[in-house]
C-alpha cells in the first residue's frame, strides 16, 4: 500500500534539460544549414552527413565500449557533427570529414569523461586537429552555387593577401567563398534571434565578442584605412566570427557560467581574433580565439566568482 | 635477479609507468630510426654508468654523490655523442641537441639514485639494461606509429600506399602528445587486466 510519496526537493521541474538545450541549438542552425546547402549543394551535404556519421558512430562505438549508457538520445553527437561540418571547406574529402567527427567525439568529448567534462568545444578542437592535419585541404575553397573547383580566397583572405573588398550584400546573403556555415550572414542572425528569444544562450558572450570585434576594427581602420583596410562591418560579416560568436563560444560546457565571467570571455576571443586576423599569419583567427579563451574559462570562473552575502574578506 | 630485468621493461617502464624522459620522447620520435637510434644511444649511456657508480658506490662520500653521478653521466654521454658523429652523422643531425641533452635525462640519475648507488653490480647491470630496453622500446613504438601515420612508412619502408595523405599533426609536437597519451591509455588498460589476472590465479 503506497499513499504517500516523500521526495526531496526540488519539487518543481522545468522541461529545460540537456536535450532540450541541444534540440534548440539544432533548430536555430536550420537557416544556416538551409542556406548552406542552396550555396555548396551536394557538396554541403555529403560533408554534413559524414561529419554527423562521424560523431555519431564514434559516440555509439566508445560507450559500447566502456559499457556506459549509451547517450545517443540526447543528440549532442549530432549538434557536434553538424557544428564541425559547419566550419569545414565544401570542397573537403569526406573521409576528412568522417575523420573530423570522430576526432571531435573522441578525443574532445569521451577521452574527458562525456558529455559536460570537456574542456574545448569539440567542433573546434576537431577543426585544429583537421587544420593541423591536413593543410591544404582545410584551406582549399568552392566558389558557390558554381561550385567552381577552382580555388578562390574567402573574403578575409582577400583582404589579407590580395586587397580587394568582398561588397557587404554579398558577405551579408552569404555568396562568397568561406566554411559550409560560416557564409550567410543573415541564416546565422536568423538562428541568434531563436536562441535569444529562448534563452538558450546568455546575450553576453555574442554581445561581448562582436562589439569588440568592432572596436577593434573601428580604432584600426580610422587610424590608418590603407594598412587596415577592414571596417567594422566588414570583419563582423566576414570569416566565421558570427557562427563563432553565436554557436561556439556560447558552448554551456566551455564558456564560464558567471555573468562577469561571460563579458570577459566574449572580449577575450573578440582581441584575440583581430589581433590574429591582422597581425598573425592566418587570415582567420576565430577558431583558435575561441580554443584560446576555454582554456581560460575555468579560471575566469575562479576569478569572478560572486560573492555571497554577508561575505567579508578573509583575513 | 631476473625481477630486476623485467621490472624496467613493463611495471616500471620509464616512459608509460615513470612517465619520465619526456624531453628525447617528444622530441625525437617523428620517425621510429630517431626514435630507435635515441634508445639505444640512452641505453648504452644508463648501463655503463650505473655499472660504474654501482662499483664505487661506498667510496663516494653522501654530500657530493649527485655531482660525481653527473661527471660520470656526461664522460658516457660525450663518448656516446662522438660515436654518433663518428659513425652515423646524419642521425646525429637529426637528434640534434638531443643526445647531449641525455646528461639531463632523468631516467638515467633516477637509476643511479636510486638503485645503482644502493646494489651491488650484477643487479644495477641488470636493472639498467631493463630500463634501457624499456626506454628504447616505448620510443620504437611512439615513433613507428607517428612515422607511420606521417610519412606511410616504418624504419624508411613504405606501408601504406601512394596514396595516403600525410596526416602533418603526427609529426608535430602535438601528434606526439596525442599518440603518447593513447599508449599510456593502452597501456594501462592491458595492465589493469594483467593484474586482475594475477589476483586471481594467486
Amino acid at each position: 500500500m503506497k499513499m504517500l510519496t516523500i521526495n526531496v526537493a526540488p519539487h518543481v521541474f522545468t522541461p529545460v534539460d540537456t536535450r532540450y538545450m541541444v534540440r534548440g541549438v539544432i533548430k536555430a542552425l536550420i537557416p544556416a544549414t538551409c542556406a548552406s546547402l542552396y550555396f555548396f549543394r551536394w557538396q554541403a551535404f555529403l560533408v554534413i552527413i559524414a561529419s554527423i556519421a562521424g560523431c555519431v558512430l564514434t559516440e555509439y562505438a566508445i560507450q559500447k565500449f566502456r559499457k556506459k549508457q549509451i547517450t545517443l538520445g540526447d543528440s549532442s553527437a549530432v549538434l557536434t557533427g553538424l557544428l564541425l561540418a559547419l566550419v569545414l571547406p565544401p570542397v573537403l574529402p569526406l573521409w576528412m570529414a568522417f575523420l573530423g567527427g570522430v576526432f571531435a567525439i573522441a578525443f574532445g568529448k569521451e577521452i574527458f569523461g562525456g558529455i559536460g567534462c570537456n574542456i574545448f568545444n569539440p567542433a573546434l578542437l576537431a577543426r585544429a586537429f583537421l587544420m593541423a592535419t591536413f593543410p591544404v585541404a582545410l584551406t582549399t575553397w568552392s566558389q558557390p552555387i558554381t561550385l567552381d573547383a577552382v580555388t578562390t580566397a574567402t573574403p578575409l583572405g582577400l583582404i589579407k593577401f590580395g586587397g580587394a573588398a568582398t561588397p557587404y550584400m554579398s558577405l551579408f546573403l552569404g555568396n562568397v567563398g568561406g566554411c559550409i556555415g560560416e557564409t550567410s550572414a543573415i541564416a546565422l542572425l536568423l538562428g541568434m534571434g531563436y536562441l535569444l528569444y529562448t534563452k538558450i544562450i546568455d546575450y553576453r558572450v555574442p554581445l561581448a565578442y562582436i562589439a569588440t570585434v568592432a572596436v577593434f576594427a573601428f580604432i584600426t581602420h580610422a587610424i590608418n584605412p590603407k594598412l587596415f583596410p577592414g571596417t567594422p562591418l566588414f570583419h563582423i560579416l566576414a570569416g566565421g566570427l558570427l557562427i563563432g560568436a553565436i554557436f561556439m563560444a556560447t558552448d554551456p560546457v566551455t564558456s564560464p557560467v558567471t555573468a562577469k565571467g561571460r563579458w570577459i570571455f566574449g572580449i577575450g576571443c573578440g582581441l584575440i581574433t583581430m589581433i590574429i586576423r591582422i597581425w598573425g599569419g592566418l587570415p582567420e583567427g576565430v577558431m583558435y580565439s575561441i580554443l584560446c579563451m576555454n582554456a581560460l574559462a575555468p579560471l575566469i570562473n575562479r576569478v569572478t566568482k560572486p560573492k555571497r552575502y554577508g561575505e567579508t574578506r578573509e583575513k | 635477479m631476473i625481477k630486476d630485468l623485467i621490472r624496467g621493461l613493463w611495471r616500471e617502464n620509464p616512459i608509460f609507468v615513470q612517465v619520465l624522459g619526456m624531453c628525447p620522447t617528444l622530441a625525437v620520435t617523428t620517425k621510429a630510426l630517431f626514435g630507435f637510434s635515441m634508445g639505444i644511444a640512452t641505453l648504452f649511456v644508463v648501463v655503463s654508468s650505473s655499472v660504474v657508480i654501482s662499483i664505487i658506490r661506498k667510496l663516494v662520500p653522501e654530500q657530493v654523490r649527485i655531482p660525481m653521478f653527473t661527471v660520470i653521466i656526461a664522460t658516457f654521454v660525450t663518448a656516446a655523442d662522438y660515436f654518433l658523429k663518428a659513425n652515423f652523422f646524419s642521425i646525429s643531425k637529426a637528434l640534434g641537441p638531443y643526445v647531449p641533452l641525455i646528461v639531463v635525462n632523468c631516467i638515467i640519475l633516477g637509476r643511479a639514485e636510486a638503485f645503482a648507488s644502493k646494489n651491488s653490480v650484477g643487479r644495477s647491470f641488470l636493472d639498467a639494461l631493463g630500463m634501457g630496453l624499456g626506454f628504447t622500446c616505448a620510443l620504437i613504438v611512439l615513433g613507428s606509429i607517428r612515422e607511420l601515420f606521417g610519412f606511410g612508412t616504418i624504419f624508411g619502408f613504405q606501408i601504406l600506399g601512394d596514396g595516403f595523405e600525410k596526416w602533418i599533426i603526427m609529426i608535430l609536437p602535438a601528434g606526439a602528445f596525442i599518440t603518447l597519451g593513447i599508449l599510456v591509455g593502452v597501456f594501462n588498460i592491458i595492465d589493469k587486466k594483467m593484474r586482475a589476472r594475477e589476483r586471481v590465479q594467486g
